[in-house]
């Protein structure tokens, strides 16, 4: 029965017409104590108006998966060994470097973490967002300047202030800001890396809505880039957690909050002091993360993992469907799902 | 019980100003509580509410314009330079920024071994000095074999393990704890928590723990303080304030935390706009701009700090008593 359904849901992916696809991505960086492993075999999808929530720790490579897609990687250090990453059916990986400037921007924006640094100090807000305008737009300087003044209403700040420099603004107001820059060209995809982790946590649940009702009201896509389990139930269709660059768990944001399945996204949820319920001792996870550097023979998790089996150690999991998309890496599932072959 | 509990740690009217060119920027402003032995008192508020001022200055890292801060009966503020030397042997801090708060150029072992220089039985006694540092590694979970390390050679996690190591040296009585698990992942998050809280059990240490995250306070205090714009307006036990937010602050703050789980109703109170400078405040409630519920009353006078019952303190005009 689980067959069918999963041939079923694949039949139904290839009909469906995906925004963002990327097959075994791997991107390593040079550095002086070797090559570092940032992104291993990574394969990810993301479909029309559909919101990913990336999730993962520090160094499990989520910026630079991010990074990798709007071609902005230091090359060198950084190099894309494998891979190909198709956006709006074009290899994002192949195509010229003007051919990658009229997309970015345009049809891929980002935002990103600290609004703080990612505003130009010495340029008004109203000229940063009217430059971003005209680079793609072929507009009078005064269309364009009635457009950003649309824009910061949009994203709530007074028309009056677009004559303002960043430091005149609050650090919420500033994040504002950044999307209204974001949104100028109304791009097909926003990828946000951690988009509120720097603002405080009133201002976050103000910009977290105003991305949210604008998400909505454009029909843009997403990828959320954060370590926050809280916003992803907010505001993800999909989940995908990261460890150690590759993709261990995959599911819509229902599935994996109600039925965890990697062992790592277990510990993440467990470690996570809760509000609602008493507990005397967090769960940790033991141990830390691998060196980047470090080359795990088997499954990258296995060092830290509860249920470590013998193959675990030697070998490299594989995909493992549970339900629909719903997929883990990880061998206690592939053996479950051969013993329910087995059966049939 | 917390009647009778011994009070270790007492702070009365508290006040810290900065002049600014602006003015004068209110960071603490006349807050008063106690921490009772061994309890972890929560101080949680945003940035630029003085959470972290509040902290240093009970320990005089910052001095204090105005009030009294009682420790074993004594004011530390008017503590001399050789009094205020025994006092910091009692009481420790542990920085937010496990990354600039330990000197780039000391080994681990150095820098744990440092606070212990200014005690006589170790400036001495080189092998007990040995001893001891390496007894703190095993306590806070370092591994021996890191003894010579550098702090970049350390992950955030055991950088902050090295702080914490640092401030039990001197086997203190109370520590103020400033946003020691911020800047670290969740998952580490939980292993350093974790450690604070068994180190409380097993060595009866009474905590201020200072932090912008409520569900990290919650799991760890047993009274909360909430802040705002330098003054205290609501302050209970954490039950209380978690099941019965009194203060539309509180309220607000609560509900703008995002909770990891699908498919739950609830209602989010967003506030608007954004936390008033502490420079030169108005007259008033200092949270009637933002407030709900506000009133012609709020803006002008200033709501107290006042039991509601049960221990159970709240700055407002419209709290009513239980």
């Amino acid at each position: 029965m689980g067959n069918e359904n999963s041939s079923a849901v694949k039949l139904q992916k290839t009909e469906e017409k995906n925004l963002l696809d990327i097959k075994n991505l791997s991107v390593t960086y040079k550095s002086e104590d070797g090559l570092v492993y940032a992104v291993n075999d990574l394969n990810l999808s993301i479909g029309e108006q559909e919101t990913l929530g990336f999730v993962g720790e520090t160094g499990a490579g989520k910026t630079t998966t991010a990074m990798a897609i709007m071609g902005l990687l230091p090359v060198p250090p950084a190099k894309v060994t494998s891979g190909e990453i198709y956006f709006d059916g074009k290899d994002m990986l192949k195509i010229s470097d003007k051919e990658r400037r009229s997309i970015l921007g345009e049809k891929i924006s980002m935002i990103f973490q600290d609004p703080m640094t990612s505003l130009n100090p010495s340029m008004k807000v109203g000229d940063q967002i009217i430059e971003m305008i005209r680079l793609h737009k072929k507009v009078s300087k005064k269309e364009a300047f009635e457009e950003a003044c649309q824009l910061l209403e949009l994203v709530g700040i007074r028309r009056e202030r677009v004559n303002d420099y960043p430091h005149q603004f609050s650090g919420g107001m500033k994040q504002r800001v950044v999307i209204a820059i974001a949104l100028a060209c109304r791009p097909k995809m926003i990828i946000a890396d951690e988009p509120t982790t720097a603002l405080d946590v009133t201002i976050q649940a103000q910009v977290m809505n105003l991305i949210k009702q604008l998400k909505e009201k454009f029909g843009t896509s997403m990828i959320l880039i954060t370590h926050d389990l809280g916003i992803v139930a907010e505001i993800c269709d999909k989940v995908a957690i990261m460890y150690a660059g590759q993709v261990v768990e995959y599911a819509d944001v229902v599935k994996i909050y109600n039925n965890p399945c990697h062992p790592y996204t277990k510990g993440l949820f467990n470690s996570i002091p809760k509000l609602d319920t008493e507990e005397e001792w967090l769960e940790e996870i033991h141990g830390l993360p691998p060196e980047p550097t470090e080359r795990i023979e088997g499954c990258s998790f296995s060092p830290r993992c509860p249920n470590c089996m013998e193959i675990c150690k030697h070998k490299k999991p594989d995909i493992t469907y549970i339900d629909g998309e719903h997929y883990t890496r990880c061998f206690l599932y592939e053996k479950q799902q051969e013993e329910v072959k087995d059966s049939e | 019980m917390s009647n009778q509990a011994e009070k270790l740690v007492e702070i009365n009217h508290l006040k810290k100003y900065f002049h600014v060119n602006k003015g004068l920027l209110h960071a603490v402003d006349d807050v008063s509580f106690y921490i009772n032995k061994g309890e972890t008192l929560g101080l949680v508020g945003e940035s630029g509410c003085g959470k972290s001022t509040t902290g240093r200055t009970i320990i005089r890292l910052l001095e204090a314009d105005s009030g009294e801060v009682i420790f074993h009966g004594e004011n530390v503020l008017a503590f001399n330079q050789s009094q205020m030397h025994t006092f910091r042997q009692h009481v420790q801090m542990v920085f937010q920024d496990p990354y600039s708060s330990l000197n780039p150029r000391l080994s681990v072992f150095d820098l744990i071994a440092e606070p212990l220089t200014n005690i006589e039985e170790y400036q001495k006694d080189r092998k007990k000095l040995d001893a001891r540092v390496r007894d703190l590694m095993d306590v806070v979970g370092l591994s021996r074999r890191l003894i010579n390390a550098y702090p970049h050679e350390l992950d955030g996690g055991r950088r902050q393990r090295v702080g914490i190591a640092r401030a039990l040296s001197v086997r203190p009585e109370f520590i103020v704890l400033d946003e020691p698990v911020s800047a670290l992942d969740v998952c580490i998050q939980a292993q350093i928590i974790n450690l604070l809280k068994r180190l409380q059990q097993d060595m009866g240490l009474t905590y201020l723990f200072i932090s912008h995250d409520l569900s990290v306070v919650k799991h760890i205090s047993s009274r909360i303080g909430v802040m705002y714009l330098g003054k205290i307006v609501e302050l209970s036990d954490y039950k209380t304030i978690f099941a019965n937010p009194t203060h539309p602050y509180t309220q607000a703050l609560l509900s703008a935390i995002p909770i990891p789980k699908v498919g739950i109703e609830r209602h989010q109170i967003i506030l608007s706009g954004d936390v008033p400078s502490p420079v030169n405040l108005p007259g008033g409630c200092r949270f009637a701009g933002r407030c709900p519920y506000a009133q012609e009353r709020c803006k002008t006078e200033d709501p107290e700090l006042r039991d509601i019952g049960d221990h159970h303190y709240v700055a407002c005009h419209l709290a009513e008593k239980k």
